[in-house]
């Protein structure tokens, strides 16, 4: 048999069809963007800052907050902008009072049942919005269960989780395909465990810390961050990040190292980096100790 | 099952340097300036009493490119020997030499991001998703993008369960496969006749050589049922786009160079090479083992990859040195171990590298490294090499400790920077080579890491175009990248595929080898075939991951399958004697259904607990020098009866 005939260029990349750009009303500006962004996409690109905690940049959306929600012209209900693709003559407002309700309620609920204190800007957006967690009263629905340290590696504080699903889509069939962790129980006993809600270290974890650099408000950390907030110790003020190579393997990580004092303290990947989107293996996030064994 | 009691051995950072003030004797600290006279007296003396040629250079694979451009200017310059190598050659030199010999360049044809976007995926002796698990992650998307992924390991490993067919062969029957696979492509009339014809020599040849290995003779030797290597050969011919990757199953044997040239043939039998989402590509196993070679870290190139033996080469880089670069080929590590046993070699410098335990057959090496007369050992740590070392100088940690770039499997050249002040009086690995090379009459400077890596652009065309500045603005870049206002191409060698013969090059040429099992073969003394490999959680001699306290990690165990366990009688965690033809280590026993009978599995990230390397043999591939530590023959002796068990199946 003989292959058909190459093209005469055989060296393009096939880039697929060009994006159109398309054109919508945001905030009764006229703005353009490539066919196939979210309205949140738009948003950002035109400097507007929308509220997200289940948006994941290296995720599918998954609509489980609602916390971006903006109004379009002529549906009934809100739209989370972090799915919602923008089309051609739609009217988007991000600010109407609708909108701005809707979020504050958010996070009222979301502050009032977990523990947002290692939330990243939670406490802006509450005053931004004027929300206040605190009129549901002391009682309000609150899991109050202790820290799991189960592992040397990371710690889970479900008081911290907000059920988003980030880090059951990235140790899933989106990044990691380990499939440890899942949502578990219906309803208002939904919870995310591993299998049996057994310790970390009967489970398939294979402690790649995926799930850590996804998690949106610290219910998944570092031991090492966490024994530092219990010491007190934690300041990320005085942490540097500097972006280098993994030394294991030949794949070429992308490594950023927070460290604190001259000790790493805590290792993430650039999330658009073409190597590592963001994920790492067991090695290369949790593998550095030797460089500082320093006595 | 309760936890073994384990006290892994960890490193401490060396904060100064130490000396030997006689053989034998003891290691003690010392200061900079006498380390360094120390270091550079034995070089220089070693040079003059037995000439440039009694001087090697150990460069590391997990330092940056810079340091290893330095480290073999220091060798050809300042010694005037090309005995420079690195650990490549305990890994992948079979791969750069096979790859070499039929492209002409060293590197991985494909990108990662290529593997997203294929038809078939064909994991060869790779374990990825233990071994590489971010490149792995590309090849899941490129499963969920709908490729078809077949595997080829003789173990059932985590990477095989993601496959549409595992195909299970025996231990160093690649080739076999290989060309049944080869053969049952051309008796189908699947191959790409357009392409062998305008592209590729030698096929007529290579359909001869095939011919004999039909499905029912290769099931015989491969132990793979006929018809799943027919169903790999249609399935790997008839894609649209398929990726061919190997990892050390492939290399680690005695014909290494042999068993990447049989692989690569496929790609030229189907055209699956030289086009995007088409490729063969070896995973590298260290950080920078390719940019080492690159730097010219390797015996028989300059930096650039550049052949020695080439005469315009040559003197390009003896005008820009200003000095006579020998027209000859070094020796490899293989070569300088051999060369110590023979009393040629006298003096190594050992930069980052740990031979007394990663080289196969551990208590040779360490003979060997004995009988230098002058051992310097540059490290961030006391290693067992380090401990035989007349002059440890302590070094900064590449990756956190220094800035410089780093070269992946990819051919991606990416920035590494210093986040961490180094430890006591550890100085960086280039600035040492520089005082030595100082204290032997060569005054170099460079202001910082990127003037060293100007210099190489300078020389090394396939770099020219990588600034430092354009490294950063995009995420690194794969060479050959000979233009600063271009973007290179993801994919290399697609001058194959054009019809002009000008632009074409040089043919690819089909590498006509034949089956030569493993040189330590089973028998009723030594009935089980041990391979080795990684696990997730361990690197190596375990130096850097000792120190880190994996939930997954349990430590060294002899890997049998569930069968093999029960006919010699024993339990999970039961310690036993394993014996090779070569030396004897203590294990406990560890049961893994992804065995098979007759085959057993170990690593070697444990050496201070369970000494691996006295198992494996100091077989080597003659081309690449690469030994063969994924075949070894053993027997399971029980501990408390003393006497070997009933022989297993082999």
């Amino acid at each position: 048999m003989t292959a058909p005939a190459m093209p005469r260029n055989t060296s393009a990349v096939p880039l697929g069809l060009p994006r159109r750009l398309i054109e919508f009303t945001l905030d009764g500006q006229q703005v353009r963007v490539p066919e196939g962004s979210t309205i949140l996409d738009a948003c950002r690109a035109e400097g507007k800052d929308i509220p997200t905690l289940c948006e994941g940049d290296t995720l599918r959306p998954k609509n489980a907050c609602r916390v971006c929600v903006v109004e379009v012209e002529g549906a009934r209900t809100l739209a989370p902008a972090c799915s919602r693709k923008a089309e051609a003559g739609m009217t988007v407002k991000t600010d109407t009072e609708r909108a701005r309700h809707s979020r504050k309620i958010v996070i009222e609920l979301l502050a009032s049942s977990v523990d947002l204190s290692t939330t990243p800007r939670v406490e802006e957006w509450i005053k931004q919005y004027d929300a206040k967690p605190d009129r549901f009263g002391p009682d309000a629905a609150r899991l109050n269960e202790e820290p799991r340290v189960d592992n040397d590696l990371y710690v889970r504080d479900y008081d911290k989780c907000i059920l988003c699903y980030k880090c059951v889509d990235a140790c899933g069939d989106q990044w990691q395909n380990t499939f440890a962790i899942s949502v578990v129980g219906r309803g208002f006993d939904a919870r995310i465990a591993v299998e049996h809600d057994g310790p970390l270290t009967e489970s398939a974890c294979v402690y790649c810390g995926n799930c850590i650099e996804v998690c949106p408000t610290g219910a998944l950390s570092f031991k090492s961050e966490f024994d530092m907030r219990a010491a007190g110790t934690w300041d990320e003020s005085q942490q540097t990040e500097t972006t280098t190579v993994c030394a294991y393997c030949g794949v070429g990580c992308n490594l950023t190292l927070h460290v604190q004092d001259n000790e790493i303290v805590k290792v993430t990947s650039p999330h658009d980096n073409p190597v590592t989107h963001g994920n790492l293996c067991i090695k290369g996030r949790f593998g550095y100790q030797h460089v500082q064994n320093r006595d | 099952m309760k936890k073994r009691d384990r006290t892994p051995k960890t490193y401490s950072r060396l904060t100064h340097p130490l000396v030997r003030d006689e053989k034998n004797g003891p290691l003690r600290r010392a200061t900079w300036d006498e380390a360094l006279a120390k270091a550079a007296e034995g070089f220089r003396r070693n040079r003059i009493e037995h000439g440039p040629d009694s001087f090697a250079m150990l460069s590391c694979a997990r330092a940056t490119n810079e340091m290893n451009y330095v480290a073999q200017k220091f060798t050809r310059v300042v010694m005037g020997t090309n005995n420079v190598d690195s650990c490549n050659r305990t890994c992948h030199a079979p791969s750069v030499a096979g790859l070499s010999a039929v492209f002409g360049s060293g590197g991985g044809t494909s990108s990662y991001e290529e593997v997203e976007h294929t038809d078939f995926i064909l994991m060869w002796g790779s374990n990825a998703r233990f071994a590489h698990p971010i490149f792995f992650q590309h090849v899941l998307k490129g499963i969920r993008n709908g490729a078809r992924m077949y595997a080829v390991d003789p173990r059932r490993t985590s990477t095989a369960e993601w496959a549409e067919s595992w195909l299970g062969l025996n231990v160093g029957t690649d080739i076999p496969l290989a060309h049944a696979v080869g053969r049952e492509i051309i008796a189908a009339g699947l191959h790409n006749q357009s392409f062998i014809d305008r592209a590729t020599t030698g096929f007529e040849d290579y359909k001869k050589l095939v011919e004999p290995w039909t499905l029912s003779l290769a099931e015989k030797v491969t132990g793979v049922p006929a018809a799943a290597i027919k169903d790999l050969a249609h399935a790997y011919a008839s894609a649209e786009r398929a990726q061919l990757c190997w990892t050390l199953g492939i290399t680690e044997h005695h014909n290494g160079t042999d068993n990447v040239r049989a692989l690569i043939n496929l790609s030229l039998l189907t055209g699956h090479v030289g086009r995007w989402g088409a490729g063969v590509q070896p995973l590298r196993g260290q950080n920078n083992v390719q940019g080492g070679g690159d730097m010219g870290a390797i015996p028989n190139r300059l930096p650039g990859f550049q052949d020695i033996l080439d005469d315009g080469h040559r003197a390009k880089f003896e005008s820009a040195w200003d000095v006579v670069i020998q027209p000859r080929y070094g020796m490899t590590l293989t070569d300088m171990f051999e060369a110590m046993e023979h009393g040629e070699l006298k003096a190594v410098y050992c930069i980052g590298e740990n031979p007394a335990q990663s080289e196969a057959d551990s208590d040779q090496a360490l003979r060997r490294l004995q009988a230098l007369d002058h051992l310097v050992v540059q490290d961030i740590f006391l290693t067992k090499t380090a401990e035989l070392a007349d002059v440890v100088l302590p070094a900064t940690a590449a990756w956190a400790e220094t800035d410089g770039t780093t070269t992946n499997s990819e051919r991606r050249v990416q920035r590494v920077r210093a986040a961490l002040t180094p430890p006591g009086e550890a100085r960086e690995d280039i600035d040492i080579i520089c005082d030595i090379a100082g204290l032997l009459g060569h005054d170099w400077k460079w202001a910082d890491s990127q003037a060293v890596w100007d210099e190489l652009r300078s020389l090394s065309p396939d770099h020219f175009g990588m600034t430092y500045d354009r490294l950063e603005e995009h995420h690194g870049l794969q060479w050959p990248c000979p233009d600063t206002d271009k973007l290179p191409s993801s994919f290399l060698h697609g001058r194959l595929w054009e019809t002009d013969p000008e632009r074409r090059g040089t043919p690819a040429a089909f590498g006509l080898v034949e089956h030569d099992p493993p040189v330590d073969l089973t028998d009723e003394n030594f009935p089980i075939r041990l391979t080795t490999g990684r696990r997730l959680d361990s690197y190596n001699t375990g130096v850097q991951t000792g120190s880190f306290a994996s939930p997954l990690r349990r430590g060294e165990y002899i890997e049998l399958c569930p069968e093999d366990a029960e006919s010699l009688g024993v339990q999970v965690g039961e310690e036993v004697r394993v014996a090779s033809r070569r030396g004897t280590v203590t294990a406990p026993v560890w049961v893994d259904p992804a065995l098979r009978p007759g085959l057993a599995f170990m690593t070697f990230h444990f050496p201070d607990e369970v000494d691996t390397n006295q198992l494996t043999i100091e077989a080597n591939c003659p081309i690449a020098g690469t030994a063969e530590f994924k075949a070894s023959a053993i027997r399971i002796e029980k501990l408390h009866t003393n006497e070997p068990v009933a022989a297993v199946r082999s």
